[in-house]
């Protein structure tokens, strides 16, 4: 009886596609011929079967470990830049982790109880790996405060969206993301990248808009992703102004009207589109309208066997493609006794739409009302004007809390027309918001901070 | 100006947002009659701690709640800015 076979990244490595390549900001390597090299250095042998920590410095070593031990590993824990040193032996011993690959001292945690792999660019022959089973993926919730949870996929689970949409879909796409690919929303391009039979320009951290955005035409890159906050960084660059992709798309914030207007005026020949995805439910849907919030008819069962449905105002995603469980001995259960994923996105139904309107933590309680800070930013961030905006609480002895919020306004804007623009935001915000959910004050800041995961730094969420 | 004509100055342009009307402002007149609702104190509050640099019912736990227009005013003359 032969066993069925299993689902690896190798498989979309032949050498038949020519002149496949991943790069990051200073070295490229070629994808047609990767499986004849490796990346590995010392004992790699011996990772096979075992419990992999991937911590190499940038993202490229990263990406080149998971080609090669997708199918050989037990688990890869994908470790992103930003993970708090403090918390790595904690996490290691969640996830039972017994070997670490990396590209640098091991400072945190106790190197001798760990087979310690090294990687380097794939100048040496291939090991001949052996498909061992279906290597399980653990990647971290990237919350901004407290411990991160592991997050354990399956690669089935992880290209469900990909596979469903047809993996040859964009041929010959050279693919880029302002994520890093050892988060959900950036290992999704790269997962694209490679079944797609692609090419992919990895992100760098610290590297200047400009700088990047140089790189990403120079690379030729045809279809990219990135948050609402990454794509209104590129708006208010002026960097975009040369570059011409295909395919744009936003996932992990919610993606308001102004933002997907900005990029159809910034890319007019490019397809815009959001994506609904997490690192626990994984990738629910994507809208290719150009407009905010999704159809109510994805509600339900969607043909791609996505299944979601709504409870106490947030959204509950059941299908293939969201996490396993969360991994630990005391992790708690990942989806309810029905297998649905409680996102915590809170969605409200306006007319045949849906619109996400904040986090169910995120809510601001004034004297008894409530309101999430995205519904007012929303509003905000439509004004022409505005950049980008951070509604926010602040506390109040009349009414236990306020919303004021920050306003980051566009390059260039007049200082003399800022009573104007205050005056008008006010205006749009009393049209279209109830009275408590206006802000009691509107401050003109400069740009706002962004998380490594490329999402607004919310000090109160 | 005095802190009493910014208070002024700031009741009316928040009456001017929130489309009411502002009762005429003397020192006896109880605030419940002003106009003002609870969320338009709020905002009161937060725009008078960022002109004045105080918010004189967080400051003090035990601070009544002032009853009046004189007794509100009072409350920002009475603490050192």
């Amino acid at each position: 009886m032969s066993l069925p076979e299993i689902f690896t990244l190798r498989k979309y490595l032949g050498p038949e596609l020519k002149g496949r390549t991943i790069s990051d900001a200073r070295h490229g390597v070629s994808l047609t011929d990767i499986l004849r090299h490796s990346c590995l250095v010392g004992r790699s042998r011996e990772l096979s079967g075992r419990s992999v920590l991937l911590a190499t410095s940038g993202q490229l070593l990263s990406a080149l470990a998971m080609i090669e031990l997708d199918g050989v590993a037990r688990r890869m824990l994908l470790c992103p830049p930003d993970l708090d040193p403090d918390r790595i032996q904690a996490l290691l011993a969640e996830a039972e982790i017994d070997a670490i690959v990396t590209d640098r001292p091991l400072h945190r945690c106790d190197a001798g109880a760990y087979l310690v792999v090294g990687a380097s660019l794939p100048e040496r022959a291939a090991v001949e790996w052996k498909t061992e089973g279906a290597t399980e993926w653990l990647m971290l919730t990237s919350g901004t405060s407290g411990m991160p949870k592991i997050v354990g996929h399956t690669l089935d689970g992880l290209a469900g969206a990909i596979i469903a949409e047809g993996p040859a879909r964009h041929p010959n796409a050279t693919w880029a993301t302002f994520y890093d690919i050892r988060r959900y929303g950036g290992l999704q391009i790269f997962l694209r990248a490679v079944i797609g039979g692609g090419s992919m320009v990895l992100s760098e951290p610290g590297e200047a808009i400009a700088d990047h955005v140089a790189r990403l035409r120079a690379g030729g890159v045809t279809h990219i992703s990135g948050t609402p906050s990454h794509w209104r960084k590129l708006l208010m660059s002026g960097a975009a102004a040369n570059f011409s992709p295909r395919y744009v798309r936003l996932s992990g914030e919610i993606a308001d009207q102004a933002v997907l207007d900005g990029l159809a005026r910034a890319f007019p020949l490019a397809s815009i589109g959001h994506a609904y995805a997490s690192t626990e439910a994984g990738v629910g849907f994507a809208v290719d309208d150009g407009r905010e919030g999704f159809p109510a008819d994805l509600i339900g069962w969607n043909r791609d066997g996505v299944e979601m449905k709504v409870v106490d105002g947030s959204l509950r995603i059941r299908s293939h493609r969201t996490a396993r469980a969360y991994i630990g001995a005391d992790a708690p259960p990942l989806a309810d006794a029905d297998g649905f994923v409680d996102t915590g996105d809170m969605v409200e139904l306006r007319g045949e739409r849906y619109h996400f309107v904040g986090r169910r933590g995120g809510i601001i309680n004034i004297g008894g009302l409530k309101v999430h800070p995205e519904e007012v930013e929303a509003v905000i961030n439509r004004h022409e004007s505005v950049r980008m905006s951070h509604a926010r609480s602040r506390r109040s002895p009349i009414t236990g809390a306020i919303v004021v919020a920050d306003v980051v306004l566009a390059d260039g804007t007049d200082a003399g027309r800022h009573e104007t623009i205050r005056t008008e935001i006010l205006g749009r915000c009393k049209d279209s918001l109830a009275a408590h959910k206006v802000p009691a004050v509107i401050r003109f800041v400069e740009p706002l901070d962004v998380t490594a995961a490329g999402k607004l730094a919310r000090a109160d969420a | 100006m005095s802190v009493r004509s910014r208070i002024f100055s700031a009741m009316q342009q928040i009456a001017e947002e929130q489309k009411v009307t502002l009762a005429p402002l003397q020192d006896d007149l109880p605030l419940h009659e002003t106009g003002f609702d609870s969320l338009a104190f709020a905002i009161l509050v937060a725009r008078l701690e960022d002109d004045l640099g105080i918010d004189p019912f967080t400051i003090a736990e035990d601070a009544a709640f002032p009853s009046t227009v004189g007794e509100f005013i009072r409350a920002y003359e009475n603490v050192p800015a």
